[in-house]
């Protein structure tokens, strides 16, 4: 997995050419100044340079050199950024706490909302299903964002987190709304039926209503994916991808492990 | 109340927060009517940083020769950089302490970053200075303006009442017609406190000077009995008290008419000279200002273009009440934008984000009622009874959804920084506005359709 600069510490120069000089050129006129650095082109005109950590010295230098070297390939820089290595652990670290908590909240609540179930099911069950739905939903995308950083040099950077916290709160509704439908029916003399068919009747109840609301956000992020900018092109695609497996992985995954538990548990105890 | 009032108010209260959210649009339409003397005043929208193009910078301060309190440091460091950073004439710098010794610089729009760089990173300079001769003052004014002295004298310039323009002086001719150097400087100055004077108990700062500062300060004080020395941090004047008697022991009281606020803030910068805290620059973000106008260009034409689709695909699918959910999702965006403004929300990309998960939240909370209410009426239910079911049945789903959503923006915004905490506080904003727009909003406007006539058209609902 490819760790954007806001993590990792290093800087990020984003350039804009009106000819760009070749690759090569350029890394002979940074070298010397800047060390090692790591080019890639965007589009016909852009260049993004990655280097260590630099002070707003080299920074200069490295404008300076490029001025000098190309007087005439119309420089323009549209972004920098330099991010110590500690400011980059901090965020790495605050993030992951973030969500860990957010995922016990959300145990707990879903536990508590269901408590009533206790004879057929099990709260904790169901907050436990929902969140390894969840789990898978945010690790796919980073799966898929790791191969796209290994052939196309996608970074993640600290925007994906955002991504990632949205499709943890798309993923989180769209089970608690399937686990509603199962608390009414069994409320409704459901328990008289087999749970797994129970359950099935659920989902089945909810999918229309499923569906629709991720066609609807799925709508409103394929438009920020054609027509927003290049900035949060591939966050919305990391949207994309979480929200449609959200919705998949609550009926495809939440819904069987409830069942599985359940069956498992029961079992258990009347043996 | 009638259900007609209900819907009158509702329509009363959206104009109203149009008005709000959109101003210039309000004002272009009153000016195309020709309506005279309509000009509602405009409340602009706070964009961050990568919308607007301006530099994030981080500064580490080194405190390790702090031996009084870190955070009043800390804040005098803040009050150093802050005055260095107005002289830019930055539109609303953002200048923040964030943990024990981070300094967090937002510079919006800002052009010479480099020249910014420069100046905020350098130790703060104190210095005490003595009365400059007025005929000294008026040469060095004639010399800075040339003809365009207008009669200004050195004396009218250096009078108490014209501070500000004293400042404008420094600043732009780097030249000081009032004051000249003493010798003393923050080397020379121990610390200083807040303390209070004994028969009034009105607040007052105590400055402590070290041996060598305290012979230098004695002559001076000697030489300027009923005159003014001026104490000047980074070339510009932060206090001119009035020698009273010659001081030799080090110990000096500046007593005035302070509050205790205003003697804590001029502690602060005399302890910033003193004992310079040095900052060091960990962190550095620059957008352009061409990159963050094109962002939001995009994003607000991605997010009109998204709306129009959710609006079709809603009206196609649930007809009548689709329509309704339109009107509440519009009015949904009226009462988030101005929450916007109101508190204020400084928008970035990740908040853009916030809004738009919050957006598909509230399409959802909709989706969730009208979908039980089809249910109901394929169940061969009335049209009234179908609405009141279906909004208590999808009640609970839309409360555990919302809640869930809420809980994750309530811990993430307590817990991090920046980027996520922007994103936690529009979505937070947006959830809560939600729950309102779905349960009351559509509610009212759904309630207006049950009545015979609509009982005979059950095809606009199904």
């Amino acid at each position: 997995m490819k760790l954007g600069v806001d993590f990792q510490g290093g800087s990020v120069l984003e350039l804009n050419f009106e000819n760009r000089p070749a690759s090569e050129q350029i890394q002979k006129v940074l070298t010397p100044k800047i060390g090692d650095v790591e080019l890639s082109t965007e589009g016909n005109t852009g260049l993004i340079v990655r280097a260590h950590e630099l002070t707003e010295i080299q920074h200069q230098e490295a404008l300076n050199a490029f001025a000098t070297a190309f007087p005439t390939a119309g420089l323009e820089e549209k972004q920098f950024s330099s991010i110590g290595p500690v400011v980059g652990n901090e965020l790495k670290q605050k993030s992951l706490f973030a969500i860990l908590l957010v995922l016990i909240c959300v145990i707990i609540y879903i536990a508590f909302v269901f408590r009533k179930l206790g004879r057929t099911t099990s709260p904790w069950a169901m907050g436990l299903a929902a969140i390894i739905a969840l789990v898978h939903d945010v690790v796919v995308p980073v799966g898929i964002f790791a191969v796209l950083g290994h052939f196309y040099g996608i970074e993640i950077t600290g925007v994906f987190v955002a991504a990632a916290l949205t499709i943890l709160g798309f993923s989180v509704s769209d089970t608690v709304v399937i686990f509603d439908r199962v608390r009414e029916n069994i409320i409704r003399g459901g328990s008289r039926t087999e749970f797994g068919a129970l359950v099935h009747r659920s989902i089945m109840q909810t999918l229309t209503r499923s569906l629709n609301t991720v066609f609807t956000v799925l709508l409103s992020l394929f438009a920020i994916y054609f027509f927003g900018g290049a900035s949060i092109k591939y966050f919305s695609l990391a949207l994309i991808i979480g929200i449609f497996l959200g919705a998949y992985s609550s009926i495809f995954v939440a819904s069987p492990l409830l069942v599985w538990w359940t069956k498992s548990h029961s079992n258990g105890s009347r043996s | 109340m009638n259900k007609f009032t209900k819907v009158l108010i509702l329509v009363i209260a959206s104009l109203a927060l149009l008005v709000f959210v959109a101003p210039q649009t309000i004002n272009q339409v009153a000016q195309k009517l020709h309506i005279p003397k309509i000009s509602i005043p405009n409340r602009p929208f706070r964009l961050g940083l990568d919308l607007l193009g301006g530099t994030h910078l981080i500064y580490q301060a080194d405190l390790s020769k702090v031996a009084t309190s870190a955070s009043d440091a800390m804040q005098g460091v803040r009050d150093v950089v802050e005055r260095r950073v107005n002289l830019f004439g930055v539109s609303e710098p953002v200048v923040q302490v964030s943990g024990n010794d981070r300094l967090i610089v937002d510079l919006a729009g800002i052009n010479d970053v480099n020249q910014a760089i420069k100046l905020i990173g350098q130790t703060p300079f104190l210095e005490f200075k003595t009365l400059l001769p007025p005929v000294q003052g008026d040469a060095i004014i004639k010399k800075a303006l040339g003809d365009q002295t207008q009669g200004l004298t050195a004396t009218a310039l250096c009078a108490p009442a014209n501070g500000t323009t004293l400042n404008q002086f420094l600043i732009t001719f780097g030249a000081d017609p009032c004051y000249q150097p003493s010798g003393l400087n923050g080397s020379g100055l121990k610390t200083a406190q807040v303390s209070f004077n004994n028969q009034s108990l009105s607040p007052q700062v105590s400055l402590e000077l070290n041996s060598e500062g305290a012979k230098l300060f004695g002559q001076i004080t000697q030489a300027n009995i009923g005159k003014t020395v001026a104490i000047y941090l980074d070339g510009l004047p932060i206090s001119t008290p009035t020698v009273q008697s010659a001081i030799t022991d080090g110990h000096a009281v500046i007593s005035g008419n302070f509050t205790p606020a205003e003697a804590k803030t001029l502690v602060e910068r005399l302890n910033s000279g003193a004992l310079p805290v040095p900052i060091q620059l960990v962190s550095q973000q620059t957008i352009g200002a061409s990159l963050g106008q094109d962002s939001l260009d995009r994003s607000l034409r991605a997010g009109v273009y998204g709306l129009i689709f959710v609006a079709i695909f809603m009206i196609l699918f649930y007809r009548l009440p689709g329509v309704i959910s339109v009107v509440a999702l519009l009015i949904y965006i009226l009462i988030v934008l101005s929450f916007y403004k109101l508190i204020p929300v400084t928008l970035t990309l990740a908040g853009i984000a916030g809004f738009i998960l919050s957006l598909g939240m509230a399409v959802d909370a909709n989706i969730l009622i009208f979908a039980r209410m089809k249910e109901e009426l394929a169940g061969g239910k009335s049209l009234y009874v179908a609405m009141h079911e279906g909004f208590s049945r999808a009640w609970l789903s839309v409360r555990d959804s919302h809640v869930t959503t809420l809980i994750g923006a309530v811990v993430l915004y307590a817990t991090t920084s920046s980027i996520v905490k922007g994103f936690a506080l529009t979505l937070g904003i947006g959830v809560l506005t939600s729950l309102f727009t779905a349960t009351v909003v559509t509610r009212t406007m759904l309630n207006l359709m049950t009545s015979q006539w609509f009982e005979k058209k059950q095809w606009l609902f199904r």
